[in-house]
Order: C-alpha cells, then sequence, then structure tokens
C-alpha cells in the first residue's frame, strides 16, 4: 500500500506546500484600503527621503569587524590550549578527518576498475540495469575527461557530508515529525540555514575548523541537512494515520510503531531525502574548493583565477554527470523501494548483489590506469566560441552591461546608499506589515537595523541593490519561459533535461560564462545570478501555470477569452502562488549567487567576504559581511515568503 | 598519490582521548621527512608564483624523486595550512610582516627559508599610449584631471581604478581616500582578469589604470608605465588606514612549515638553495600562459634550457 | 420556425487518427470492439437533432454516454470530428477562431458542472468576466453584473470571492455569469450534479423561473432522470455516444423506444408523468359518463381523486372533442404497473 508516495515537491531542498494550495489563495477583504494604505507609505517615504537623504560617506570602521577581528585573534591564541578546542572542535575535526579518511581509503581502495564496477553494480541492483549502464559509461567518463582524481575526491567529500548529514539529520526528522516542540524550534532554525548563502558561513568555518576537508565537510552538512531533516519529517508525518491507528490497536510500543510502520511506511520518501541531500552536497562541495577541499572545485576555482572557460567546461561536464549518476541512482531505487516484490525477486536480487560483490572485488585487483584511457576535452572549442563570441558580441555585451548598470542599478543604489538606515529599518516594517503581516515584518525590520548595526550600510545597499535588479531580471525571464513551457509541451519536455542539468551546478560555475562575456562587473554577477536561479523559477511557474484547474481555463474560454486574456486574467493571476514561491526561491538564490559574484568584481558584501577569509587584515569585516548578508537573506526572506504565506488559503 | 591517514588518526583518537584533548595540528599529515616522501606545495593564484611552483615541483619530482602534492590556495591561507600541515611551503611570498609575526614568532609552525631571488615591485600603472597622449599623467598629483577618462559603468561617475584578487594585500583604497583622488576601486577579481584589462586597453587603446606588479610576463610583451605616487619611506605604510605612500619594494622569498625545516632533508634544502632572476621567471611565466604549456611542459622546457641555474639547487 | 440549434450527423472520435473513422466500415464497429482495434474512442456517434427557440432540451445519458463531448462540440470547445452544427442559421464548423469567439461571447453561455469561477475574483468580477473581455468599460460591466446577480437573487455578495459562498451560491454565480452577456442559448453540463438534493430542487426551480422570465434556448444535460423530466420540453436519450431516442417526458416514460431507455424510466412513478391519454380507453356506445370532463393533458396523479370518488366514467376530451373516457379499472393498474403502454 506504500507503492506510490507522491514524491514531495522540492526545490533546492526546500519542501514546497503543493501549488494548489497557493494557486487558489484571493486577496482578502480590504484591497482598497490596502492600496491607500500603500500609496501614502509610498509617499510618506519618499517625503522622508527627500527630508533626510545622507550623501552615503562610507561608513566609520565597525565596531563588528573588531570585535570579530578580536574574536579571531582570541581562537588563534587558544586552539590549542582551551578545552573548548582541545575536547570540542578539534575532536569534532578529528571525528570528521576519520571519517573522510575512512570513506577516500574504501574509493582509493578499489582502484579504477574496482570503484568503476562498485557504482555500476550499485546502480544495477539497486535501480535496474539501464542506470547501472549509466553509471558505468558515467565514471568512465571521467576518465575519459581527465579528472578521475578529482572526480573521486569530490565524491569522496560528497559521501563523507552526505553520510553525516543523514546520521544527523534523520532522526532530527524524525523527532521533528513526531515531537511538537522539536519541531517548532527546528523550523526557523532550518529556515535561516536555508536562506544563509553558502559563501556566508566559509569563513567561520575556516575560523573553527581550519582548512581542508574536515571544514569541508561540515560546511557541506550544514548546507545539506536541512533537506534530509525536512524531508525526512514530511515522510514521517505522511505515514496514513489509519496504519497507525491500526498497529496501535494492535498493541504497538511507540518503538515499534516507529521501526514497524514509520519508518518503513516512509521509506521512499527517506530515499528521496537522501536524493536531496546528495544533490545538495555535491554542489556544496564544489564551492569548498575555496577553502582547500580538493576535487572538481579545484579544477573551477582555477578556471577562474585564469578565465578560461574552457577548463572550467570539463569540470563543469565532470559534476553534472556525477550528479545525474548519483540522482538516477537514488531516485530510481526510491521508486523501486515503493515495489513489491515477489519471495523469487528478492532472492534474484540477493543472487545479483552477491556477485556484483565478487565482480567488485575481483576487478579492484585490476590495475587500470585512467590516464590510459582515451582522453577527450571541450576545453579547447569552447575557449574557441568564447573567443568568438568576446571579439564579435563586444558592442552588444559591453551596451547591456553600461545600459543596465548606469540605467538601472547605479540609481537604485544610489538610492538605497542615500537612504538613512532608519529610514530603510521604518520602511521595512511599514511595507512589510502592508504585505506580509506584522510578524514578518518585525523579523525584517530587525534584520534591517542589524544591517545597520553592523556598519556595513554602504556595502550591504549596494549588494542590495545588485540582488533586486537581478531578481527583478530572473522573474522577468523564468516567467516568461514558464508560460511558454506551460503552453507548449513539447517545448517543455525539449527544456527540461537542460533545467535539470542547471540545477545540478554548483553555483560558481555560472560566474564563468558571465565573466567571459561581460568582465568583472557587477552585471557578471546579475548574469549569473540570472543563468543559476532561472530554472527553480521556470519550474514553479510552469507547475503554477499547468496546475490551473482544466475546469476554470474550461469556462474561461468558453466564455470568449483569447489566449492571451486567458494567459493575463486567469492563468497568472491564479499562478500567483507558484509566482511568490518563484519569487521568494528566486531571491534566495539570486542572493547567494551575488555574492559569490564577489569573486569577479561584483564588489560590496561579496568582496568582503572573499577577502575576509583571504586576508588576515579583514577577517573582522568579512565575517561582519557574511552576517550581513545571512540577515539580507532573512530580510528579503521573510518579506516575500510572509507574503505567500499571510494570502494563502485557510487550511 | 594518495596517503591514508586513517590508522594514524584511529590512533591519534584514541591516544589523544588519554592524554587529553586534541590539539589543531592532530590527525594531519605527517611531516614528509626523509627522501622519497611528499612535499605539500602551496601554490598562490599568480601566474608568477606558479612558475616558481612549477619548476620546484618539476625537480623535485623527476630529479630528486619526490612526490608533490599541488595546494591551490590564496596566501593567507596558505599560511594557515602551515598549522594544519596542509602546506609545507610557500615559494613566492611577498613580504606579509603580519603573517611572519604571527606564524613565525608567535605560534612558530613557520620558518623563512631566504629569497627566491625575485625583486618585486607593485604599483599603479597605465597603459603606454597614454603616457604620450597625456604626458603628467604618470604623477598621481594630475589622475584627477582624467578621471573622466577612467569612467566604466562600475565606477559609479569617477574614475576607475582596477585592482586584482581580493586575496592580494593591497593599500589602494586607502590611497585613493587618502591622496584624495576622484576614483573608485574596482576589483576585477583574478590576475588573469587584470592581464586581460591591461591587454584591450592596450590593443584597442582604452584608457586604463591598474594595479600590477613584478616580475610579470606581460612586461615582456607590452609596455606599462608606473605612476608616481609618494615615495614610499620606512613606516609610512604603518597604519592601513593612513597610508598615502606608494609600495615598497619586496625581496621576495620562500617559507616553510617547522615540521618540514626540521625533517624535510633533501627537498627542504633544494627549496632554501632555489633562487633565481626575474627573467627566468618570466620566462616560464610566459610558457604556462601564452604558449598554452602545462605546469610540467614549462618547467621541463626551462629546466632543459637551463641546466646552469638549476643544478647548484640540487643538494649533494 | 427555424431550429435554434441545428445538429447533423456529429461525430466526435477520440485518439489517435480519429479523423481515418467516420465513413469507413470502422464506423460501423461497436465503441468496445473499435477501441480494441484502433485504440480509437467514439464519444458521440452520428448524432442529429434540432432544438427549437426557447425550448429546453436535456440531453440524458449514463456517466461516459458523451453528453458533455457532445454539448462542447456546439460551441467547439471540443473539435468535431465529422457533422455539421448551426446555431442561429449560421454554421459553426465554417466559423474562423475570431468569429467563434464572438459567438462564445454573444450568442451561447455555458454552466459547468463544477462551476469553473475564478477564485482570485470577487463574486461581481467573475459575472463581470464575459463583459470584460468584450471591452466593456468598468463601471457599465458592473452594473450589468449587478443586475444579473439581483436576477439570480445573490444581491448583496458581489464583493465576496467564490470560496466564501456555499455550494449552491457558487453555482448562481456561475448561472448569473453565464446571463450576463444577455446569450440566446445557456448550455448546462450537469450543472446541478455536485449539488446537495435539496439545493438541487431550489436550483431547478431557479431555472425553471428564469427560462420563464427570459426565455433563452436551454440545452441541459443531466444524468438524473427526476431532473429530465422536471425540466425538459424535450429529453433526448445518449448510450455510448449514439441517440437512442428524443422525445416529450411522457414519450420516453410511456413509450420507451428499447430496454436502455425502459431501464432509465423503470422507477418513475408513471402516474407522475404520463397523462390520461395513455390509460383512456374508447368509451362504449352509449356509454354515460360524469358531467364534467377530463382535459387529455392532466397527469394521471391529478385525476386520481376524482376519478375514485366519480360513479361513472369520465369523460377525456381535447377542448370540446372527446377523445375516450377513463374509470376506476383504467386507473388504478397505472399507480401500481410498470408495463409498457401505448397510447391508445
Ligand atoms: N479528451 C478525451 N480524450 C479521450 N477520451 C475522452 C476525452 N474526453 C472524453 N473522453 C471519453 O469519451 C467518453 C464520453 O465522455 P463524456 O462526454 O465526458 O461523457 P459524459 O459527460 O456523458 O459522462 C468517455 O468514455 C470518456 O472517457
Ligand atoms: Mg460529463
Amino acid at each position: 500500500m506504500t507503492a506510490t508516495v507522491p514524491p514531495p515537491a522540492l526545490q533546492g531542498g526546500r519542501v514546497l506546500p503543493p501549488a494548489t494550495d497557493a494557486a487558489g489563495a484571493p486577496r482578502r477583504r480590504g484591497a482598497g484600503g490596502r492600496r491607500t494604505a500603500a500609496a501614502v507609505l509610498i509617499v510618506l517615504t519618499a517625503a522622508a527621503y527627500l527630508l533626510f537623504r545622507t550623501d552615503g560617506a562610507a561608513d566609520g570602521n565597525g565596531a563588528a569587524a573588531r570585535f570579530f577581528d578580536g574574536v579571531r585573534d582570541w581562537v588563534d591564541a587558544n586552539r590549542d590550549t582551551s578545552p573548548f578546542f582541545l575536547y570540542g572542535v578539534n575532536y569534532v575535526r578529528l571525528g570528521v578527518r576519520l571519517l573522510v579518511d575512512v570513506v577516500q581509503a574504501a574509493l582509493y581502495g578499489l582502484g579504477f576498475a574496482g570503484l568503476v564496477t562498485a557504482v555500476s553494480a550499485i546502480g544495477l541492483v539497486l535501480a535496474g540495469w539501464r542506470t547501472g549502464l549509466l553509471a558505468l559509461l558515467g565514471f568512465l567518463s571521467f576518465g575519459v575527461l581527465g579528472l578521475w582524481d578529482e572526480s573521486v575526491d569530490t565524491l569522496v567529500l560528497t559521501l563523507s557530508a552526505v553520510l553525516l548529514s543523514v546520521l544527523i539529520g534523520v532522526p532530527l526528522g524524525v523527532l521533528a515529525a513526531r515531537v511538537r516542540w522539536v519541531g517548532a524550534t527546528l523550523r526557523p532554525v532550518l529556515d535561516v540555514m536555508q536562506i544563509m548563502p553558502t559563501f556566508a558561513y566559509l569563513a567561520p568555518m575556516t575560523l573553527l575548523f581550519l582548512i581542508g576537508e574536515p571544514a569541508a565537510v561540515i560546511a557541506t552538512m550544514i548546507y545539506a541537512v536541512p533537506a534530509t531533516i525536512r524531508i525526512t519529517a514530511l515522510g514521517i508525518s505522511e505515514v496514513p494515520a489509519t496504519a497507525v491507528e491500526a498497529a496501535t490497536a494492535l498493541g504497538s510500543t511507540r518503538w515499534q510503531l516507529l521501526t514497524k510502520v514509520r519508518l518503513p511506511m516512509a521509506r521512499t520518501t527517506l530515499v528521496l531525502a537522501v536524493n536531496q541531500t546528495i544533490m545538495l552536497a555535491l554542489s556544496m562541495v564544489v564551492i569548498t574548493a575555496l577553502i582547500d577541499a580538493p576535487g572538481l572545485g579545484q579544477n573551477i576555482v582555477n578556471a577562474l583565477q585564469r578565465v578560461n572557460v574552457g577548463a572550467a567546461f570539463d569540470a563543469g561536464v565532470a559534476i553534472v554527470i556525477l550528479a545525474v549518476v548519483l540522482d538516477r541512482i537514488t531516485t530510481n531505487a526510491a521508486r523501486q523501494a515503493g515495489a513489491h516484490r515477489t519471495r523469487r525477486q528478492r532472492q534474484w536480487r540477493w543472487a545479483g548483489a552477491g556477485a556484483a560483490l565478487v565482480a567488485v572485488v575481483a576487478t579492484s585487483f585490476i590495475a587500470i590506469d585512467p590516464g590510459n584511457l582515451p582522453q577527450w576535452s571541450a576545453a579547447g572549442p569552447v575557449n574557441e566560441v568564447v573567443g568568438w563570441i568576446e571579439l564579435h558580441w563586444y558592442d552588444v555585451t559591453e551596451g547591456l552591461k553600461n545600459g543596465i548598470s548606469a540605467g538601472v542599478l547605479d540609481p537604485l543604489e544610489t538610492l538605497l546608499v542615500t537612504t538613512p538606515w532608519w529610514l530603510f529599518v521604518l520602511a521595512v516594517a511599514a511595507f512589510g506589515t502592508l504585505v506580509s503581516g506584522w510578524r514578518a515584518a518585525l523579523i525584517a525590520a530587525l534584520a534591517a537595523a542589524g544591517i545597520a548595526g553592523l556598519g556595513l550600510w554602504q556595502h550591504s545597499m549596494q549588494t542590495l541593490a545588485t540582488v533586486l535588479v537581478a531578481i527583478a531580471l530572473t522573474l522577468v525571464v523564468g516567467v516568461a519561459v514558464g508560460v511558454f513551457c506551460a503552453r507548449h509541451d513539447r517545448l517543455a519536455t525539449a527544456i527540461r533535461p537542460v533545467l535539470d542539468a542547471a540545477q545540478t551546478m554548483p553555483s560558481f560555475v555560472y560566474l564563468l560564462p558571465a565573466v567571459a562575456l561581460f568582465g568583472a562587473s557587477r552585471f557578471t554577477a546579475i548574469v549569473a545570478a540570472v543563468i543559476f536561479a532561472v530554472p527553480p523559477v521556470v519550474r514553479l511557474v510552469e507547475r503554477g501555470v499547468r496546475d490551473v484547474p482544466a475546469t476554470v481555463v474550461e469556462a474561461a474560454v468558453s466564455a470568449g477569452s483569447t489566449p492571451r486574456q486567458l494567459l493575463w486574467k486567469v492563468q497568472l493571476p491564479m499562478a500567483r502562488g507558484g509566482l511568490l514561491l518563484a519569487a521568494n526561491q528566486g531571491i534566495v538564490m539570486v542572493l547567494a549567487m551575488v555574492v559569490v559574484g564577489g569573486l569577479v568584481g561584483a564588489g560590496a558584501l561579496g568582496y568582503d567576504v572573499v577577502a575576509g577569509f583571504s586576508q588576515r587584515e579583514l577577517f573582522g569585516q568579512g565575517l561582519a559581511a557574511g552576517l550581513a548578508i545571512v540577515l539580507l537573506g532573512i530580510l528579503l526572506d521573510r518579506l516575500t515568503q510572509g507574503f505567500h504565506n499571510s494570502k494563502g488559503p485557510r487550511r | 598519490m594518495r596517503t591514508f591517514r586513517t590508522t594514524v588518526a584511529a590512533a591519534l583518537i584514541v591516544s589523544l582521548t588519554a592524554c587529553g584533548g586534541a590539539t589543531s595540528g592532530a590527525g594531519e599529515d605527517e611531516p614528509s621527512a626523509g627522501a622519497k616522501g611528499t612535499v605539500n606545495l602551496a601554490v598562490n593564484p599568480w601566474v608568477g608564483y606558479e612558475a616558481n611552483a612549477a619548476v620546484i615541483a618539476y625537480l623535485l619530482e623527476k630529479k630528486m624523486g619526490y612526490t608533490v602534492d599541488k595546494k591551490e590556495l590564496k596566501e593567507e591561507i596558505a599560511w594557515q595550512g602551515f598549522e594544519t600541515g596542509e602546506v609545507d611551503v610557500i615559494v613566492e611570498n611577498w613580504g606579509h610582516p603580519d603573517l611572519k609575526k604571527t606564524y613565525i614568532e608567535d605560534k612558530k609552525v613557520a620558518v623563512e627559508v631566504g629569497p627566491t631571488g625575485n625583486e618585486g615591485i607593485i604599483g599603479w600603472y597605465v597603459p603606454e599610449w597614454m603616457t604620450q597622449q597625456y604626458p603628467d599623467i604618470t604623477d598621481y598629483k594630475s589622475l584627477n584631471k582624467y578621471a573622466n577618462l577612467f569612467k566604466t559603468s562600475e565606477s559609479k561617475g569617477k574614475g576607475q581604478f582596477l585592482a586584482g584578487d581580493p586575496s592580494f594585500v593591497t593599500n589602494d583604497e586607502a590611497l585613493v581616500t587618502n591622496l584624495k583622488l576622484n576614483y573608485t576601486v574596482v576589483y576585477s577579481g583574478s590576475e588573469a582578469a587584470i592581464i586581460k584589462a591591461a591587454q584591450q586597453a592596450t590593443a584597442q587603446k582604452k584608457p586604463l589604470l591598474f594595479y600590477f606588479y613584478e616580475p610579470q610576463w606581460l612586461f615582456a610583451k607590452e609596455k606599462y608605465v608606473r605612476v608616481k605616487l609618494p615615495a614610499y619611506t620606512e613606516g609610512c605604510d604603518k597604519d592601513l588606514k593612513k597610508v598615502a605612500c606608494d609600495y615598497p619594494d619586496y625581496k621576495l622569498d620562500k617559507i616553510a612549515s617547522k615540521k618540514f625545516a626540521d625533517t624535510g632533508g633533501a627537498a627542504y634544502q633544494f627549496v632554501k638553495n632555489f633562487t633565481w632572476t626575474n627573467d627566468d621567471q618570466n620566462l616560464v611565466s610566459d610558457y604556462l600562459t601564452n604558449q598554452g604549456m602545462s605546469a610540467d611542459q614549462a618547467a621541463e622546457k626551462w629546466v632543459n634550457e637551463h641546466e646552469a641555474t638549476w643544478k647548484p639547487w640540487i643538494p649533494a | 420556425m427555424a431550429p435554434m440549434i441545428a445538429v447533423t450527423d456529429l461525430w466526435k472520435v477520440f485518439g489517435p487518427r480519429a479523423d481515418r473513422i467516420v465513413g469507413t466500415p470502422l464506423a460501423e464497429l461497436s465503441r468496445a470492439d473499435l477501441r480494441a482495434r484502433t485504440g480509437c474512442l467514439v464519444a458521440v456517434r452520428e448524432v442529429s437533432f434540432d432544438v427549437e427557440p426557447g425550448e429546453v432540451f436535456v440531453v440524458m445519458g449514463l456517466s461516459g454516454s458523451g453528453k458533455s463531448t457532445l454539448v462542447r462540440c456546439l460551441t467547439r470547445l471540443i473539435e468535431p470530428t465529422s457533422g455539421e452544427i448551426s446555431i442561429g442559421g449560421e454554421s459553426v464548423r465554417a466559423m474562423n477562431a475570431k468569429r467563434l469567439r464572438d459567438l462564445r461571447r454573444r450568442q451561447v453561455a455555458m454552466v459547468f458542472q463544477h462551476f469553473g469561477l475564478l477564485p482570485h475574483r470577487q463574486v461581481l468580477d467573475n459575472v463581470a468576466y464575459g463583459l470584460e473581455i468584450q471591452g466593456v468599460g468598468r463601471a457599465e460591466r458592473h452594473r450589468q453584473a449587478a443586475e444579473v446577480l439581483a436576477l439570480v437573487g445573490l444581491d448583496g455578495h458581489e464583493q465576496q470571492y467564490p470560496d466564501q459562498l456555499s455550494g449552491g451560491m457558487q453555482q448562481r454565480v456561475g448561472l448569473a455569469r453565464a446571463l450576463a452577456a444577455d446569450p440566446e442559448v445557456l448550455l448546462f453540463d450537469e450543472p446541478f450534479s455536485a449539488l446537495d438534493p435539496l439545493i438541487r430542487r431550489d436550483m431547478q426551480a431557479e431555472v425553471r423561473r428564469l427560462h420563464a422570465e427570459v426565455g433563452k434556448t436551454l440545452v441541459f444535460i443531466t444524468h438524473d432522470l427526476a431532473e429530465a423530466l422536471t425540466l425538459g420540453d424535450r429529453i433526448a436519450v445518449l448510450r455510448d455516444g449514439e441517440l437512442v431516442q428524443v422525445g416529450t417526458p411522457e414519450e420516453l416514460v410511456g413509450a420507451p423506444a428499447d430496454s436502455y431507455v425502459a431501464d432509465f424510466v423503470r422507477d418513475v412513478p408513471r402516474s407522475d408523468v404520463l397523462t390520461l391519454r395513455w390509460i383512456m380507453r374508447e368509451a362504449g356506445p352509449e356509454e354515460l359518463c360524469e358531467d364534467e370532463p377530463l382535459s387529455h393533458r392532466t397527469v394521471i396523479r391529478d385525476a386520481v381523486h376524482r376519478v375514485l370518488r366519480a360513479e361513472r366514467p369520465i369523460a377525456v376530451v381535447d377542448g370540446t372533442r372527446r377523445l375516450g373516457v377513463i374509470d376506476r379499472d383504467r386507473l388504478l393498474p397505472a399507480l401500481v404497473s410498470h408495463h409498457r403502454q401505448v397510447p391508445a
């Protein structure tokens, strides 16, 4: 009876509410009053701005930065003496190091032939022969791309982080679903963790755990574990009450209920949780190259350093292949986990598993050097294409960049930077209350005040301006493509794999094409952010539009609507929930990407963070900037998420 | 090649629990003592450094039988690596008195291993064609006059000063403020990005004022002229917020971890002996950047042609 | 008078290459056989009927018999496979997209089983939707919509959202929306089957009242025989996409064309539907009747009282012409029996 648990709707590890809930969210009474209030507020804000605007001069030296410098000095001085480190942090680091070493020893111990066989066998046994074949070809291709060692290193870190996440996340997820207060406490924590741009917590990681694999694995775990917890909790809470009731009536203990009813019935969802954890971990592991984690990320960092798109392309391809193989193995395993098997089938599976094990052990003794495989690389052709574009599209790209920078970005930036901080906080509170209710507004306003307190006002506002422009572009592009996909099935089918691949890429791969086209500028970060955030927006929009009930569409058509009227008056308004969700998702992703843009001249907070973990003098400022980014994330998330929730249907 | 530290780490956990607490270096690679060990070589993000690293790694591996593990790290992160044991040597260090104080004097996890022989210069540069068109542009006092030339989408209506990788130690923002220059510092993000901008500035006669340094292969191809800032005097860059003078000249040097110095044997001795000239480095950098050679190919070519230079580095 | 709607040989086949079936021997196959042979499904098979202006035409059949498909073919919400449809004398199949939209906007409106209201719009704006897309100004369309809302008894609910209304009220909104553009024809696709029985009866009464007031042509789909009998001037019975019988309620009950229809009407109390015409007999020679005759249109049930109390048979007349007589012996079987009867 558990054969088909519908896969929970997931985006970037967030568990989305079903779109139908959102689709019907009507605007409630008082729309008129709200409009007047908004108008009054806008006028008031504009007036206050004109009266009180500042010259936007640089901030005084932040006490926050000095404070963090002090923290850093203390940590440095006490790393080998304070009990907090001797008996706490350092052991965590040692334990994680041990885990990484074990996984590494296992994978390297298998050797090239052994590992390829092992992965194919796992694919075959867990997910069927197609997946097994895919795994075989995929892993062989790492050798062909000349990226075998790097790919295995990435796999080692990913698996270590996933193991940790599952060890921590599954029990927490079960608790969150079963114990009310645990769930309630975890929710805001997970929210914040998922909003936190990856970049912001690299520096604190190095402070506590130094550079290297342990810090990388822990950072990755922090990034991935919210998804593990959330989806596990979802799976457990989705177990039908009737089954639990029946088992209780038979006299099961709570523990028996968990192990014999809840966990088995939720197993499809649990496998999906692992799947999501893997995908998230993979994209984060690549980013941790910035704190000296080995693997494919190093190739991408290098390529970025040398503005060599082609070199990054190979590594990007390897990442996508790794992601696709891991994804297919786990999703198909999830599907199979739901299937029923006869006794005979089960025996076959065991036999297959045994045979596979023998094969793996046997092949692990075969020494093959992946370097001897035929080698292939896309670097040359890709660089030629990039060179051609640079040469021939220069005027277009330059015009686009300058147009958007001067026409939109600069005025917005000036506006925000010259707004006194208290006015900004007040405006956030007022508009927040209007669109999202006072609770969300309060949190957002506190976050805004916190940003002001960090002494990085100017940089924060610059980053905010870039984020706002990027999210606007993302929504325009995403909605257009999403609507298009919703109306043209064939196009949607063609685009879907592209979106899939795009979503498995770690964010900063997108910097490269953007840098190649637009050089070092804020616009580069905007372009990368748009590329990064558009795929999920397209999906959400497409789903939102497709989920508009056929009966409503039919009624509108039968009233004589033109296709355009149908779109603007029926489908888009009804997909509003999906659109807002898309805005919310998009904004968090855009922020993450704009910050990474600090690597390529987007400046502001992103630069502070990058400089912070590469320069001792700037460490404190970098940490403060990281915190400012998190606060910005909370602010933007609350404003948009609140918007979405407050008008949601009463459940 | 990989070294498996599993057993070491496991044993360490057990033993450390017994004797009270884990230190930050626990569980990391044992120093690569003795012959045929592994040398962990930090690689900082500029091509000159890579040239040093390429040749050193090549000689260590091909002529001395070591294994070299290259680690792409930013400068300061590489220094942190001395503490964790991830890094054995840095082979081109630009000053960093603060880091030296922390890691060499205070923590005693690193030691100086002497100069590389390269002279480092950091400064503000413009392409040569600009000095012909605007002869006084090489004096910082007239920069404000020309600020308009350097306007870009990123410079907020002022002139743009293009800086490099955020991890490079720079005084540019302070200089702009303290010299009252009407400029905005924009970070290109990497050495490659500056070089690209510089090449474009020369080829397309686009105005560009940028942070740059020698040794640098690009100077062998195209001419760039340094802008005169107020001269450097000892201690004028003490307070980073108040700097109003040019960058000092650097004697680039090598740094090694204490462990490596104590137990590195021939490899350590070799690193200590390594010195060459700016021209040598520029040559290898050119191979790397413009001849499309890999680090090993570039090093091999240079090593084949300069036996006299490197022979004395190899300890007897 | 020309029919309002004329349908001739209408086919609708779903499935791959559906257009290759009509007119070939394949078309002769039964639904199930054709499906097995070609994967195509005949939803509507060679249907012809006319609907007169002002008539209430009911289409009835079991679920899956093709009612919804048929009614959607009328305005080409579903594209017919072959056949002719004309509305108001104009061929619907010949219309281009623009003319077709115009037909849907002004001439033919539809009421749906699941209402199809726009949840993000207030009731008033839902009703005004049709006018809005025709480009009617805001004030004007709101005025008209408010009028129609009053007509269906929903004044005072203009500013509410659909999900704040009960099912019955929502369908009133659907009705108002259909009426708003003042169309000549209203199509109903099982409009009340999602409603509670009590509310359903109210709504049926509402439709009767509206029909009396505004006098439109109605095509009404239902699978509920009682509903068909109360509303329909004529009823068409559909089975597996084929028209089995078209006739007045009496004709259906009194003379089902085949066992399918007979099954349908079996449980209908005949005395509620049939008129005296169906059970009277020839008057015997010189037979004495009661003074007051009964009209031949009188439904049996309404005559029971008098016939049972009468001493003598009662004459059944059409105006002044005597058609036959009715007495206890003829009446009683009709009150209890189910067997087939043939009009005299
Ligand atoms: N779009 C479609 N594609 C294929 N078959 C359909 C489609 N719509 C309806 N049908 C089939 O046509 C038959 C008639 O359906 P319908 O007109 O909805 O019946 P009713 O309204 O009388 O219940 C059913 O068997 C249904 O499955
Ligand atoms: Mg139907």
